[in-house]
């Protein structure tokens, strides 16, 4: 009876010494993403892309910290794709896990308010998916003051929402332009503001604004109102479970107009879920290619392939150039505190990653970059153009 | 005209598929007294059967929505049986209670087992027909079809068979039901599998129009067809499908007129208003007291 109950506390004993002695200095490294809720997929993408790194990363020993080889540890969150999830692990990562960083969240809803975590806290936080302006910005009015502790590694809809205006104009040449967008939605709402400006900026005219909120599955009444006014031109900028129900809605209604898409739509669930193909020679813009030519992203995507069995998304991409950036900063700051790893990440301007160059231009906390253009083809994403911002 | 035409066929279809959840929600009141807040879920494991059947052996329609219905009204009678029948004598509070757990177990379970949305394969030929400037497809027809079909069958069913007879004595004096001799369980059983099988096809014909199927798809139509059934009067039959009906109607109406944001704020505000002048509903009758 007694042996009975002994050998278990034995054992735990044993097994607590085994973790003391066994605790190695680790780097710790955050991940808040979303890895259920109403995005799953981009969790995904991002655990996969920043797990490939770590391995790379630790199979050579670790990151060099002035002669010394440390082995990163990753800590992921999941954050449902809620705001206040988001905050919640934004909080555990940093206070209870004491991460030297955190990765993500990539939806603008989410990372907005966790964003005030990591600066509040002092905690460096680099979100590798979040459009939208306000994520870096300490004020919402005033442009240029940035959260000291805040980057992203992708562009904002600042820079995408005008090129993609312009796009529409000079190579879809569409002139009446009608928008469908979730209005309860931080990162759609802002891109489809910025189009409205931007193409009637570039003189087009913007035929009608209709809106949605999140989890509405009947867009309906608002397709028929847009159908009435004829448009050339449908921008959907909505998260991609929404895209294929717009699509084969405003087909069925019997709306012929060309379909424009923003970043949010390039993951492969958005082709499944087209089901009657309704996307077929849409178009839409985002911050990578697998099939792009620079060397590091060929890299990066042969690595990804042979351990996943998938061509990585822009997501899994800009996940790796945020790891990266992320570790350059380490380097850079020679040590593992918090402080000179956020001061080394704030003096990176130009940087290198597999998503192309990035350009910290003045102290900006968003990165110039340029973008791509694709078009859905047979079910599948044919890169179409390469557009530059204009800078 | 041809917008107006339209923008009623999109009012159509909203409100017969809120009609289908609403009587889930009144049936099971009508007899019970009860909100059975799992309801939202049963719709949603409706949806979830029918990707389940279609993708284990691909059947047409007609075979898929019995066998749908019949699964979520086992699932219905099953949940009766092991949440809500030991409760029942318990204080009201605690059936309100468990009915929410039941729906919050069933929702995160199906998130543990299928946390990513699935899309629902097509089962018509996608037809559309366009006639004098509006579209009708064939989806639009077999969901409005099959409905309308259903809510007369229910409807027949209730006013001229002894089950029917059952349940409306039953929803007016429980103890004289059963001393007259009429087995209570058994009806209560049939009312649940009834208000499922309801739910169930609402699932499948739902996932068939908008063919993305999630564990949470259930929750905000499952409250407004809550909605609808206390707007219509709830317990009343015929009152949750002109509630459902109403509500599909707002709802489009208040789009075509403000930003999308607006839609559940004017649709609540006129359900408090209703609800102000006609307590009980709008065919809704106050409760008999029996001395």
């Amino acid at each position: 009876m007694k042996a009975a109950l002994l050998a278990p506390i034995l054992l735990f004993s044993l097994l607590l010494l085994s973790s003391c002695f066994s605790s190695k200095p680790t780097i710790k490294i955050g991940l808040n993403v979303e890895a259920t809720g109403e995005v799953p997929a981009v969790g995904k993408s991002t655990i996969n892309a920043a797990k490939l790194f770590v391995y790379q990363i630790n199979s050579s020993g670790g990151i060099d910290l002035r002669g010394e080889k440390i082995p990163l540890e990753l800590v992921i969150g999941d954050n449902e794709s809620k705001p206040e999830e988001a905050v919640a692990v934004a909080r555990r990562l940093i206070a209870q896990d004491k991460v030297i960083a955190m990765i993500g969240p990539n939806v603008s809803s989410c990372s907005i308010p966790a964003s005030e975590i990591a600066e509040s806290s002092g905690c460096l936080m680099i979100s590798p998916w979040s459009t939208n302006p306000h994520t870096t910005r300490s004020s919402h009015d005033s442009e240029d003051s940035f959260k000291k502790n805040v980057f992203r590694s992708c562009f904002t809809e600042i820079q995408e929402a005008p090129i993609l205006a312009h796009f529409a104009l000079q190579e879809l040449h569409a002139h009446r332009a009608a928008i469908l967008y979730d209005m309860s939605s931080e990162s759609p709402s802002s891109a489809a503001h910025q189009f409205e400006e931007s193409f009637r900026k570039l003189g087009g005219t913007l035929v009608a604004a209709e809106t949605y909120t999140t989890g509405d599955r009947d867009f309906s009444t608002q397709l028929t109102k847009i159908k009435s006014v004829h448009p050339d031109l449908l921008f959907i900028p909505a998260y991609y479970n929404d895209v294929p129900l717009i699509a084969q809605q405003a087909r069925r209604l019997g709306i012929s107009a060309q379909f424009l898409g923003y970043n949010s739509w390039s993951t492969p669930e958005i082709i499944q879920l087209d089901v009657e193909h309704c996307l077929e020679n849409a178009c839409f813009s985002n911050h990578f290619s697998p099939t792009s030519s620079l060397p590091a992203a060929k890299k990066f995507v042969t690595l990804y392939e042979k351990t996943y069995d998938q061509p990585p998304d822009d997501i899994a991409a800009l996940t790796y150039d945020a790891m990266l950036l992320l570790s350059e900063a380490i380097v850079r700051a020679g040590s593992s505190n918090r402080l000179s790893v956020r001061e080394a990440m704030s003096r990176i301007e130009n940087f290198s990653g597999v998503t192309g160059d990035f350009y910290y231009c003045q102290g900006s906390h968003d990165p110039l970059k340029s973008l791509v253009i694709f078009t859905i083809k047979d079910g599948s994403f044919v890169p179409r153009i390469m557009m530059k911002p204009h800078w | 005209m041809d917008y107006f035409f339209q923008q009623t066929i999109n009012a159509i279809q909203l409100g017969s598929i809120y009609a289908l959840i609403a009587l889930g929600y009144s049936l099971v009141y009508g007899v019970l007294s009860m909100i059975n807040f799992a309801h939202g879920a049963l719709f949603m494991l409706g949806a979830f059967f029918a990707l389940l059947l279609e993708k284990t052996l691909p059947l047409p329609f007609w075979l898929l929505l019995p066998l749908t219905m019949l699964a979520v009204a086992s699932l219905g009678v099953l949940l009766e049986l092991v949440a809500y029948r030991p409760i029942r004598k318990a204080p009201r509070v605690s059936a309100l209670i468990t009915a929410l757990g039941c729906a919050l177990f069933l929702e995160n379970t199906t998130l543990a087992l299928s946390p990513y949305p699935k899309h629902m394969p097509m089962l018509l030929p996608p037809i559309s027909i366009h006639c004098c400037g509006f579209t009708l497809s064939s989806l639009q027809i077999l969901v409005i079809g099959t409905s309308i079909v259903l809510m007369i069958f229910l409807d027949l069913m209730i006013r001229w068979t002894p089950f029917g007879m059952a349940m409306r004595a039953l929803s007016e004096d429980r103890l004289m039901v059963s001393l007259l001799g009429i087995p209570a369980n058994r009806i209560i059983s049939l009312t649940f599998a009834l208000g499922g099988a309801l739910g169930g096809a609402a699932g499948l014909l739902y996932a068939m129009t908008y063919p993305i199927v999630s564990s949470s798809m259930g929750i905000v139509i499952g409250w407004k067809a809550f909605v609808a059934a206390v707007l219509g009067g709830i317990g009343n039959i015929r009152g949750a499908v002109l509630g459902a009906f109403i509500l599909g109607g707002i709802e489009v109406l208040s789009m075509i007129l403000f930003p999308s944001t607006y839609r559940d704020l004017l649709l609540y505000s006129l359900l408090l208003l209703i609800l102000v002048i006609k307590p009980y509903g709008l065919l809704g009758k106050p409760p008999l007291r029996v001395a």
